[in-house]
């Protein structure tokens, strides 16, 4: 039992960390919102080079995963630095076109041997592992809505029925969010047949729950970002002739904090060891209410400032609540937990 | 990363519930709160300690098996999980025996912890004075020089325990001059039937008699029963804080057990239309799995030779509130009958009520919390 992340998995976390400090996110966030999606096209080629989507793709289709834990622990750091754009729905689509191709086990469908269905994985994988291209996708029981359709080079649907479209039509006018840096559009139901039947809704399944589990990812780098500027914050903001974080009602809400943070830690790291549904919507319920609370405990402690859009915590701030919902609400996550338990 | 077992704890965990499935009592002993109970609760350890479960983490010298920090949290799971008897020699075993390893002499530890793990000694605790509680440091109870040892005068309270143990540990004020309110202070063992002791035993919320005062009136203690160096008995007590006590004072597998009755009794007893109710169960079921998986954290970097500090502080509040919050599920759940006071949930939610007072208040955790771990300037409490 090293239940800790190894020293590679470490520095992987550090490379990306360095990578992103350098890289001038915040005006890349204030670009994205505007609709103007180079500077963050940019960043994603950056980070593309350290690897990361490849680790959410086959090696057979020029990925190196599926690495949930070394993918996990790059997506904190993302949360972390604010990254825009469909991330997490890239790293799903590659899982969903991934696991589309794995050849199943005999008598899984139809009695027969199933060689699965690798046309697709050919066709998108490679760009997708490169970062050359962006994908975002909707999956049966998430959302209705794509998130930057309009950025993304591809945008997968999966309906109710099984049936892995790809989406035609231009993504249309993006529908308004809450976090400007978030677009999204609902997806026309048309396009291009890829694939049908159970093996596509089983590969959804999976795709979901990595979706869940890199949001519940995402959502801790972001409330530890949000926690971070807040304590620094709270030590050089003075009134009374102290430090505000000098009074007890101001370090008890932080302390909060990082205690609802320091837990969710774990349960994202366990639920990305076995990617058990139980143990992903633990992860995302805790991850995403601790990001949100973080967020809360912000605003309220950097006061009217942090109510302004000009301050760059607003980019974390407009994001904790869209992606403690995302991908699995509070109350869907809750109901997973309990679901077939004894 | 991995949260598999290393090889052998597989067979350490089997041995362990089979000696539980054999052994622990049909029906729940009463409460060791009470005279019966305590004596009952005694009676366990001793067969505890017979076949060498009460203290697994000690070395077979002392009654222990010598077993690392993950097999004793999964004998710690095995342990709650079979419904076994609370641990009425706990306050010894999670807090005076780690001082004594690393404070204590070889001579101490060959007396103290061998009728210590075998349940003939029970320990109380003797920190909190009337005039000192949050503020330890601030205690009056003087320990002065004589002859061969100390005489102890002065005031404990709220020690847990005392109204049916057999002795105590606590620190004593033996240098009234010293600078500072945490210097010269001395950490020592006394016999609560000593002359000069008197035990006057406290109702907590239900009356039950779950702690004490101890007025001491120039109580003998012996020099062999000072742990550590005279004046060094702040520094002794803290050291043992943030150690590894912060995994040891309440495991996981005690709420994963707790949270599984509470799944088993919402799945038996709750409207599956009340989706309030539901969340809260979830929200107990989450709560035990990730207190498990931050102490498995710990226990790896504590493997690993990284201190365990503050972050026992962050662990306290966890558990404390936790812990209140699961019971109050419970007694949701119950409806009309969670009033009843012999109930399953009724006694151990009482007990929970105590958790965010006792072994540091967690209004003085948060404070550490954000002092320690998030580098707040300190500030005027």
């Amino acid at each position: 039992m090293r239940f800790l992340p190894s020293a590679e998995q470490s520095e992987f976390a550090r490379t990306l960390h360095g990578l992103l400090g350098v890289s001038e996110v915040p005006a890349a966030v204030r670009a994205w919102g505007a609709g103007d999606h180079g500077p963050g096209r940019a960043l994603w080629s950056r980070l593309a080079r350290t690897g990361l989507f490849a680790l959410a793709a086959d090696e057979a289709y020029g990925g190196v995963g599926p690495l949930p834990v070394e993918l996990a622990l790059g997506f904190v750091e993302l949360g972390r630095a604010g990254v825009p754009g469909p991330v997490v729905e890239t790293a799903a689509a590659a899982v969903l076109l991934s696991e589309l191709a794995r050849p199943g086990a005999e008598g899984e469908e139809g009695g027969a041997e199933d060689a699965g269905d690798a046309g697709p994985a050919k066709r998108f994988l490679p760009g997708l592992a490169a970062g050359e291209a962006l994908a975002t996708l909707t999956l049966p029981g998430g959302g209705p809505y794509a998130l930057d359709a309009d950025a993304a080079t591809y945008c997968f649907t999966v309906s109710a029925a099984g049936e892995l479209r790809l989406a035609g039509g231009g993504p249309g006018v993006p529908l308004g969010s809450t976090d400007p840096a978030r677009r999204l559009s609902r997806p026309a139901p048309d396009g291009e047949l890829l694939a049908a039947g159970p093996r596509v809704l089983a590969a959804a399944e999976t795709a979901l729950g990595w979706a869940r589990l890199l949001t519940a990812a995402q959502c801790l780098g972001v409330g530890e970002a949000l926690l971070a500027s807040t304590v620094a914050y709270v030590k050089q903001r003075t009134q009374f002739a102290v430090p505000i974080g000098s009074f007890q009602a101001v370090k008890h809400r932080l302390a909060d904090t990082l205690l609802a943070l320091e837990f969710a830690r774990p349960l994202v790291w366990a639920a990305a060891l076995g990617l058990a549904p139980r143990e992903v919507a633990a992860a995302k319920l805790a991850a995403g209410g601790a990001a949100y609370a973080s967020a809360m405990t912000a605003l309220q402690l950097h006061g009217a400032v942090g109510y302004t859009e000009e301050l760059d915590l607003s980019l974390w701030l407009r994001k904790a609540r869209p992606l403690r919902d995302a991908w699995g609400s509070p109350s869907q996550c809750r109901a997973a937990v309990l679901r077939g338990a004894p | 990363m991995d949260l598999t077992h290393a090889p052998g704890v597989a067979d350490f965990r089997a041995e362990a519930r089979a000696w539980l499935a054999e052994h622990v009592p049909g029906s729940p002993l009463p409460s060791l709160e009470t005279a019966e109970g305590f004596a009952a609760h005694r009676a366990w350890e001793a067969a505890l300690h017979a076949d060498r479960w009460s203290a697994v983490s000690w070395p077979a010298e002392y009654g222990g098996r010598g077993v690392d920090i993950e097999r004793w949290l999964v004998f710690e799971e095995e342990y709650w999980a079979a419904g076994a008897p609370g641990r009425v020699a706990q306050n010894g075993i999670s807090l005076l025996a780690p001082t004594l390893f690393d404070h204590g002499t070889p001579e101490q530890r060959a007396r103290v912890l061998p009728p210590m793990a075998s349940g003939e000694v029970i320990w109380a605790q003797a920190w909190s004075e009337p005039e000192a509680g949050s503020d330890l440091a601030s205690l009056r109870s003087r320990a002065v020089r004589t002859g061969g040892g100390w005489l102890l005068s002065g005031q404990k309270t709220w020690s847990s325990r005392a109204a049916f143990a057999d002795r105590a540990f606590g620190i004593f004020r033996s240098d009234p001059g010293a600078a500072k309110a945490h210097q010269g202070l001395t950490y020592l063992m006394f016999d609560l039937r000593a002359p000069g002791v008197t035990v006057r035993p406290i109702g907590r919320l239900d009356g039950k008699p779950a702690f004490a005062e101890l007025f001491l009136d120039e109580v003998f203690v012996p020099d062999e029963d000072v742990i550590g160096e005279p004046g060094q008995g702040w520094r002794i007590a803290m050291s043992t804080t943030g150690n590894e006590r912060g995994l040891t004072l309440r495991s996981p597998g005690r709420f994963l057990a707790a949270a599984e009755r509470l799944r088993a009794l919402w799945r038996s007893a709750a409207d599956p239309r009340d989706t309030a109710l539901r969340d809260r169960v979830a929200d107990a079921v989450v709560g035990a799995r990730a207190y498990e998986l931050f102490t498995w954290a710990a226990a790896s970097r504590f493997a690993a030779g990284m201190p365990i500090g503050a972050e026992s502080s962050l662990n306290k509040v966890f558990w404390s509130e936790y812990d209140i919050a699961l019971h109050e599920t419970a007694l949701d759940l119950l409806g009309p009958d969670a009033e009843l006071a012999q109930g399953a949930w009724a006694e151990p939610w009482i007990f929970s009520l105590a958790g965010p007072i006792y072994a540091g208040t967690n209004e003085i955790q948060r404070d550490i919390i954000a002092e320690r771990l998030l580098g707040l300037p300190k500030g005027r409490r």
